[in-house]
């Protein structure tokens, strides 16, 4: 009895408090909720649009899956199977708005990444689908710049270790028409508004371009978007899709499409 | 404002506490599923990696 006598006294006292206190207590809350709310806006750009785009690109990489077809991988000799020639690269015709391939990282994370890659550069297609082809620039296997973009950070951080590569480091791109290889050979750091870099012979306006490049553009530093980071690979290698995986990637198209 | 929500939800001290945690939850939820991505648009801090052209 004399405990509830005494905490309802104590509820009395709380619940007449100065004007002055009230609307004190007010903003107090509502800066309070201000500021958990920045923290999980924070929490979703970090966190979980890395969740919301991994599945998005798990469903396109699916769809394109299906598209391609299984894996062959014959039962050859292997280093006869490598140095095989294929002659040179057909080109990939893209459609806009189709999801055309998967692009193989070895270097990328612990034990290599692959990525579904979008025609065009809108925020709906880098912000869900992981790696987009700037329409302006060439297709695979045409002379001059095949050009994409993808997150450095947030978005699934499709190139978050951009950084990493380093010379002999190979880029492989899986389309319709079979596995394009790319070799890494230089890395630079530009405006973001650059834009020389996706000319067919890069930073050389009105240069026919004498060979096939592959060009990853993507913000820098890390956590920011001040520059750009702009890798450049060159063509070096095609097979068909009959052929097989390349070596170095067989087990990652192997895992990325079954 | 939260002390007044918390007096007005209906039940015993438990339910009470369990009806605050869901509500908790599904505001989170909603945060992460609709608010943040349309906000998006809007504010986008680090999620710009394209170059040399205006993105739409």
């Amino acid at each position: 009895m004399n405990r509830t006598a005494t905490a309802q006294g104590r509820r009395m006292q709380r619940r007449q408090p100065s004007a002055g206190n009230r609307i004190a207590g007010f903003f107090g809350e509502l800066l309070i909720t201000l500021g958990i709310l920045l923290m999980l806006y924070v929490v979703w750009e970090l966190w979980w649009t890395n969740i919301d785009s991994a599945q998005a690109q798990k469903e396109v990489t699916a769809n394109l899956v299906q598209e391609l077809g299984d894996v062959k991988v014959p039962e050859i000799n292997e280093e006869e199977e490598e140095e095989k020639d294929y002659g040179p690269a057909p080109v990939t015709e893209l459609v806009p708005g189709e999801t055309f391939g998967i692009m193989y990282f070895p270097r990328f994370g612990a034990n290599g990444s692959h990525h579904p890659v979008t025609y065009g550069v809108e925020d709906h297609v880098i912000d869900n689908l992981g790696i987009g082809h700037y329409p302006t620039t060439q297709q695979p296997g045409e002379l001059g710049n095949f050009a994409v973009a993808a997150h450095r950070q947030t978005h699934g951080q499709v190139f978050w270790d951009i950084d990493k590569l380093q010379d002999g480091d190979k880029i492989y791109l899986q389309t319709a028409e079979g596995y394009y290889t790319y070799t890494w050979y230089a890395t630079e750091i530009v405006a973001p508004s650059n834009g020389d870099v996706l000319l067919p012979t890069p930073h050389q306006w009105g240069v026919e371009p004498t060979k096939s490049i592959l060009t990853m553009t993507t913000c820098h530093p890390k956590y920011s978007t001040q520059q750009r980071m702009i890798a450049y690979s060159e063509l070096t290698d095609w097979r068909p899709l009959d052929a097989g995986p390349p070596q170095e990637i067989r087990d990652m198209v192997i895992d990325a499409t079954s | 404002m939260y002390a007044w929500i918390f007096r007005n939800l209906p039940g015993p001290l438990w339910l009470r506490i369990l009806e605050a945690l869901i509500l908790i939850a599904a505001i989170v939820l909603l945060l992460m599923m609709y608010v943040f991505p349309w906000l998006n648009q809007y504010i986008s801090p680090f999620t710009d990696s394209t170059i040399g052209q205006s993105t739409p």
